[in-house]
């Protein structure tokens, strides 16, 4: 029995990073390219948008939150951002402005989430939809192509000749949102809110402040997203990121961070970002189908979501 | 046997982890009468109601229907036997008519398509029968809970029932609700029909029961004649305990007023009406009265968890508005919450992310955390209350209910609070843990702390405090000042006597 319980704590521990290690074994027996430094830099830079988000939704999973809309509001944040290019707005200016409305959306989630306590899941669906429609009737359901080189640069540049620039901004958010998590009073707020937030209320903690900051981070992170998007397919396409959301919890939730709220860290939702661009990028080189690779994507989140409920009620029952 | 009794229970014993919920109960129903089943949280009716319903079994003991003995029963057999239980919780299908809900899966006739139309009529029959007037073919959803309970009564009507269980049911309807269901009640009662009644309300209970048994800590303590006895009585019978010697005397030594409370009215289901006391720094001042007397409603109001109708709420003489737990807070004010896993301890955080809770924000640079102050301040609470673990990065789950108690207290001290509201802060804990508290209790008075105690154990009202305000449905039945502490005039005041 104890033996058992040691191999549970080592799995909750390094779990995904022995899974990470089984992937990268496997590709890199199958594909000769696989383990190339051009490679990885590849997948660095696939993931990036997803690593950028990924650390806002480790923070909203954790304060017990959900947001599905998140796709949606990189697409809008494209369209905003790119309509104002087009009127000849300052590039800075116009990002800028396209962050903060991906930011004010998120705000607004948490304030209908918060105030009308409608449940997170259904309250962001309709956002989902509400929001991908309002990009196709800004643009007229037209992409924009005019993209001005300093945007392109921050989606497909490179720094020193090696390292993509979204890496380089993916890396600054990880270090933030770590710091934000760990070292100040906000992170723990957000642990204690999804723990039990009726306790932390009975603390004197204004709940619905906490949670609506972290649908904003959320929004404003999707906005940094957003600019990559931007540059890296040079246009602002209204159907962006379509589906993203489902990308990113699953790698957020592979990296063990629990949908139940309290518990989860974003160094380790970067392994299940990781995960998921390896994934991606070796069935890719190996030849698989994309249909194989969303059959495989799937079956994975299946697995670890699994995974993570027995050993929720496996604690549950440890504390009896 | 005699043929008059329905329901005998004998010698009924039920043990849960820790608890002895029942303790060789022997009890008999009578055929036609309305018993009333009394006694505080945790006495055990629930546990006895669910053994003769067969959704729990009891480890010893018989039970008897009808002359049937059992040593125990399921729901299905229960129902066969014409026992129907009205819940709490109502047991309907919100989306169906009233009609299918009252044969629904009750119906003796299992078609595939089963003939509505005589569902509809037989349903329209019964609630003439009660003197309902209500249209069947609405959805439960559409209907007032008074109606769902009268829907669970004609359930019971329709399976022909012979014994009907009600636990509390006059805690959601109104006065005029009550007073259709007594007289649907007596109606019953005089085609035969046994019923069995669980209430807190003495005053419904002498309206409308015959008998009354009375059950404390798992045991029955008495059956007696609703007519031969009276509310003092019973709640003597109900709360009476034997004092043990657990309080050393101490030195009320009062400080200046903290806190004032003025005509506190609130609404909740329980309201409370202009309750208003001066609570003084030091003072240990006892909450008491029943169930239902409203003492968690008083500490939800001045704590902000509930909102205050009309009132005010004074701290060092200045008049504060305390509208959410945040500005009770920050005026000074600390919970110590009767539900210590739900609300008071985070079980997922550790003891020291516990304790620095209310603080957190406070001691941080700006947004940074200043994790040496944390910890000065933490290992401060954690030796002044001796927390016992050997990390402070443990999980509060990972403790015993008294030291959880402990860290919730831990907390709350930390942030320099000066009223502290205690509702029940030793319920779940065992005896021994029991002592720390009370000692602590009285070292944090001794500290200045305006202590708010909130409690249902006479012993801790009689034992801890220096002063006692009572409460009886919300509203405030007087003071009682230490030289006058009794069981005897807490109870008279407690009763509701007016």
């Amino acid at each position: 029995m104890n033996d058992k319980k040691s191999i549970s704590r080592i799995y909750n521990k390094f779990g995904n990073l022995l899974i990470l290690a089984a992937i990268i074994t496997i590709f890199s027996l199958l594909s000769p390219v696989f383990l190339t430094m051009t490679n990885w830099m590849n997948i660095l830079r696939q993931v990036s948008m997803m690593a950028i988000v990924a650390v806002g939704f480790t923070m909203l999973l954790i304060s017990g939150g959900l947001d599905l809309s998140i796709g949606s509001q990189i697409g809008v944040m494209g369209i905003v951002s790119g309509l104002l290019l087009t009127a000849g707005v300052n590039p800075i200016l116009a990002v800028f402005i396209g962050v903060v409305a991906t930011s004010v959306i998120g705000a607004f989630n948490g304030l209908i989430i918060v105030k009308f306590k409608v449940p997170p899941m259904m309250a962001t669906i309709a956002m989902l939809t509400a929001l991908r429609g309002l990009a196709f009737i800004l643009c007229d359901g037209l992409p924009i192509y005019e993209i001005p080189k300093s945007i392109k640069f921050v989606g497909q540049g490179l720094l020193w000749g090696v390292i993509p620039v979204p890496v380089v901004i993916m890396l600054i958010i990880i270090a933030l949102g770590i710091i934000l998590l760990n070292k100040t009073y906000i992170g723990r707020y957000l642990f204690a809110v999804g723990s039990n937030s009726e306790a932390t209320r009975l603390c004197g903690i204004n709940v619905g402040q906490v949670k609506i900051l972290s649908y904003t981070i959320t929004g404003f992170l999707c906005g940094i997203a957003g600019i990559i998007m931007l540059g890296r397919v040079s246009s602002g396409q209204p159907n962006a990121a379509d589906g993203f959301e489902l990308d990113v919890l699953t790698a957020v939730v592979l990296g063990g961070v629990s949908v139940n709220g309290g518990r989860g860290s974003v160094s380790f939702a970067m392994i299940g970002v990781i995960i998921i661009g390896v994934l991606s990028n070796g069935m890719m080189l190996v030849g698989l189908s994309e249909y194989w690779q969303k059959l495989v994507k799937g079956a994975v989140l299946l697995i670890v979501i699994i995974i993570d409920s027995v050993r929720i009620q496996n604690s549950l029952k440890s504390t009896k | 046997m005699n043929n008059d009794i329905v329901v005998s229970v004998r010698e009924l014993s039920k043990d849960y982890p820790g608890v002895k919920a029942l303790d060789k109960v022997s009890l008999d129903i009578r055929k036609g009468e309305v018993h009333a089943l009394i006694g505080e949280n945790g006495a055990g009716k629930s546990t006895l109601i669910k053994m003769i319903a067969g959704a729990e079994h009891p480890d010893s003991g018989t039970i008897e229907i009808f002359g049937q003995q059992f040593t125990s029963l399921e729901p299905l057999l229960s129902k066969a036997l014409g026992i129907a239980t009205i819940y709490q919780e109502f047991n309907l299908f919100p989306d169906l008519t009233i009609y299918e809900n009252i044969f629904m899966g009750e119906k003796f006739d299992r078609k595939v398509f089963p003939n509505l139309k005589q569902w509809e009529e037989d349903a329209k029959a019964i609630f003439k029968e009660m003197n309902v007037k209500i249209k069947v073919n609405k959805r439960v959803a559409e209907v007032t809970t008074a109606y769902m309970q009268l829907i669970e009564i004609a359930k019971a009507i329709a399976k022909d029932s012979k014994i009907l269980i009600m636990d509390e049911p006059t805690a959601p309807l109104s006065n005029v609700e009550v007073d259709a269901l007594f007289a649907l009640i007596r109606h019953l009662k005089k085609k035969g029909v046994t019923i069995i009644y669980i209430s807190h309300r003495m005053g419904e209970i002498f309206d409308i029961t015959d008998r009354i048994t009375v059950m404390r800590d798992g045991k029955k303590i008495i059956t007696l004649d609703t007519d031969k006895t009276n509310r003092l009585e019973l709640i003597h019978h109900m709360v009476n305990r034997d004092l043990g010697d657990n309080f050393p005397k101490r030195e009320i030594n009062n400080g200046d007023v903290v806190l004032e409370a003025r005509h506190l009215c609130g609404n909740s289901s329980i309201a409370v009406k202009d309750v208003s006391f001066k609570l003084h720094g030091g003072e240990i001042l006892g909450l008491g009265g029943l169930v239902g007397a409203g003492r968690t409603e008083v500490s939800r109001l001045l704590f902000g968890s509930d909102k205050l109708v009309s009132g005010e709420i004074l701290i060092d003489g200045k008049l504060v508005n305390i509208s959410s737990p945040k500005k009770a807070v920050l005026a000074g004010i600390g919970l110590v919450p009767e539900d210590r896993k739900q609300h008071g301890a985070i079980q997922e955080l550790s003891i020291r992310e516990n304790i620095s809770l209310p603080i957190i924000k406070r001691i941080s640079n700006s947004l940074f955390l200043d994790t040496d102050e944390e910890n000065k301040r933490v290992v401060k609470q954690r030796d002044a209350l001796s927390i016992k673990t050997p990390s402070l990065n443990q999980f509060a789950k990972n403790l015993s209910g008294g030291n959880q108690q402990k860290v919730v207290l831990a907390k709350w001290l930390a942030s320099g609070c000066r009223i502290l509201i205690l509702d029940e802060p030793t319920r779940g804990v065992d005896v021994g843990a029991k002592q720390e508290i009370y000692k602590l209790i009285y070292e944090l008075a001794d500290q200045g702390i305006a202590i708010l105690l909130v409690t249902t154990e006479m012993e801790e009202l009689l034992g801890l405090c220096d002063r006692l305000l009572i409460l009886s449905e919300g509203s405030c039945m007087g003071f009682i000042e230490r030289n006058e502490f009794s069981q005897k005039s807490v109870l008279e005041l407690a009763s509701g006597n007016m």
